[in-house]
């Protein structure tokens, strides 16, 4: 994938998409001229203690209270849950829940859902998004058009129709109930992802593949050797979206995974909520929330990124 | 993957090596789709519309379909008119979660719409932490909503030693019952899907604000325009088109609320918390009965998009400025 030489197209159209992200902002309503006056000095000062304060107390304390929580006693949480640990670390809430509570098995069944989302998604919105905006065969236009009314009607309307369908697939006569089927390919089925990505498509230069297929390269070669290279930008974005959605998930496993050994985490844990303790529970809370905030913290750029990006697109 | 692929990968460049002419040059904009290319075509489409028919065009359609049909699984579906559409509408639960649903679609506008603007103007005026200050207010998306409904049902704990009881008695307000009456049960559940769906919004409007052309502002300093009447005459502006598309997609949104109703409350206490969405989960599985379900997901379904046309007229003038 990295193997771009300078000088050819494609490190060229990569390098216009570096120097088009960094692209330094402008200006904003307050002036350099505002910013040397002592009153607007002072209030920038306020506005920026306050704003920092409240996303400190409101967008972590949360996660720290529940980190705090996980390590606590049932007791202290629930008496005292402003105190900094009154009895101590009890450290051993945490492998405490990974065994008993079984959070561990619904810890793997979420990776295995994620994972398995991920890779059917790309592949099912990559290899579509390419024939409809690179190969474009005649009836394309028809299919982009269903692609893009599934994606004006409300989830709402398939949700019992779809469930009937996992339960007793039509013509096949399969069910995939209590199989990851059930999830990972309703996931693929994901209209936004098929449009941002033939969008992306879209916008790579045509010379490219006319001189690929001047050389002789088949629609697989094309798809393999410069529309996936070039487009690492736009999978990420959609990798993200995806795993993070499969992580999210509550409503539909809770319906097609029925079987506790195979249900994800945020199946799992409501199942336990009413009947573990306390302690125990927000160590199981605390272990869920671990992956998806260390993979924001590590990915930042490409989530916000993302959140910009889809909503240019709905917008 | 491999099976298919591998016969469209050794059938493609054969012809064009076996005929050298420069016959395709004639034609500019699609020369080269012909008739083998149509079929690999075809072939890499495949499990796309596979899994859109199965998955996503399918339900649809049988969605319309068993709305007017009664469906068990002991005999076949059997056609009932619009009998399902009137079970549903004559539900003396509807009114009570239609209400529901759209007092907290309002609440949730009410309380999710100003927060975000404010901090996204604040946060782009601040230039310093930019990064820190964004991370700061996504953080909560990217709980899960589960781990956070559960979390907030600890610091919704309505004794005197809950959370938030505790943080509201250091300003002397009296312990609330939080979700446990039938008053307060609707705004927590709007509180804590702020509190998890705001970042979104105020990453979007901070995108919204960098687009911002430098040459207004300038234009309004030198026209003599404070810093208020700069922000209110040219920076709100200019995001008043996402917020109009914005508001669309929240309402939409929370028509369709399910996981917070769903874990916080079961739709209590005294059906409070009762919404439509909830109800469809109850008709179609709690009690089985799939065309009601369908029946009230159609309606649900017609009502929004019949808004969001008479809501998009409504706009245009705003989102054309």
């Amino acid at each position: 994938m990295s193997t771009t030489r300078p000088g050819t197209p494609l490190a060229v159209l990569a390098a216009r998409r570096r120097r088009a992200a960094t692209e330094t902002r402008e200006r904003t309503a307050i002036s350099d001229a505002d910013l040397r006056r002592p009153v607007v000095r002072f209030w920038m000062r306020l506005t920026e203690v306050l704003v920092g304060i409240g996303l400190v107390v409101a967008g972590a304390g949360p996660i720290l209270w529940l980190a705090k929580a996980a390590t606590s006693t049932t007791q202290d949480s629930l008496r005292d849950p402003f105190g900094l640990w009154p009895s101590g670390f009890q450290l051993q809430n945490l492998p405490d829940a990974w065994n008993r509570l079984q959070i561990g098995t619904a810890m793997v069944n979420t990776v295995w859902v994620a994972l398995g989302s991920w890779v059917i998604t790309l592949f099912v919105c990559v290899t579509g998004a390419y024939v409809l905006s690179v190969l474009r065969p005649r009836w394309g236009r028809l299919l982009s058009a269903l692609v893009l009314s599934a994606l004006f009607i409300p989830g709402v309307v398939s949700l019992v129709p779809l469930y009937l369908t996992v339960l007793d697939l039509p013509l096949l006569g399969a069910s995939l109930q209590n199989t990851y089927w059930a999830v990972w390919l309703p996931a693929a089925a994901n209209a936004f992802n098929v449009v941002i990505i033939k969008r992306f498509f879209d916008a790579l230069p045509g010379e490219l593949f006319e001189a690929a297929r001047i050389d002789g390269a088949g629609p697989w070669r094309m798809l393999g050797s410069i529309v996936l290279p070039l487009s690492r930008p736009i999978l990420g974005v959609v990798s993200l979206l995806t795993v993070v959605a499969a992580w999210k998930e509550f409503l539909w496993p809770l319906l097609v995974l029925t079987d506790p050994a195979l249900q994800p985490v945020s199946v799992a844990l409501p199942r336990l909520a009413n009947t573990s303790e306390v302690s125990l529970l927000m160590a199981g809370l605390f272990i869920a929330v671990l992956i998806p905030v260390v993979l924001f913290l590590v990915f930042q750029k490409q989530f916000l990124r993302g959140v910009g990006m889809s909503s240019g697109i709905k917008g | 993957m491999t099976t298919t692929s591998t016969p469209a990968r050794a059938a493609a460049p054969a012809p064009r090596a076996a005929e050298p002419r420069p016959a395709p040059v004639r034609r500019r904009r699609r020369p080269w789709f012909l008739r083998r290319e149509n079929l690999s075509a075809t072939v890499i489409a495949l499990p796309m519309i596979l899994v859109f028919l199965y998955f996503c065009w399918g339900p649809i359609v049988r969605g319309l379909v068993m709305s007017f049909q009664r469906t068990n699984f002991v005999t076949d579906p059997s056609w009932v008119g619009l009998e399902n559409f009137t079970y549903v509408l004559s539900d003396p639960l509807l009114p009570t979660a239609v209400g529901n649903t759209l007092v907290y679609g309002l609440l949730c506008l009410v309380i999710g719409f100003p927060i975000p603007v404010v901090l996204a103007v604040a946060m782009s005026e601040l230039r310093t932490r930019g990064g820190l200050y964004s991370a700061l207010a996504y953080l909560p998306v990217v709980v899960p909503p589960v781990v956070s409904v559960l979390l907030w049902k600890v610091f919704y704990d309505p004794s005197p030693d809950g959370l938030f009881n505790t943080a509201l008695g250091w300003v002397g307000v009296d312990p609330v019952g939080w979700l446990n009456s039938t008053d307060s049960a609707l705004p927590s559940l709007v509180l804590e899907a702020t509190w998890a769906g705001a970042g979104t919004n105020v990453i979007i409007f901070i995108a919204a604000l960098t687009g911002v052309q430098s040459e207004l502002y300038e234009a309004a300093e030198l026209d003599g325009a404070g810093i208020w009447s700069r922000i209110w005459h040219i920076t709100l502006p200019q995001i008043r088109s996402i917020v109009v598309v914005l508001v669309l997609l929240q309402i939409i949104g929370t028509a369709q609320v399910f996981t917070g109703p769903y874990l916080f409350t079961g739709g209590g206490p005294n059906n409070a918390t009762m919404t439509v969405l909830l109800m469809i989960f109850n008709y179609a599985f709690v009690n089985g009965d799939y065309g009601a379900a369908t029946a009230l997901s159609l309606l649900l379904a017609l009502v929004l998009a019949v808004f969001a046309g008479i809501y998009q007229l409504a706009t245009r003038k705003v989102t054309r400025a």
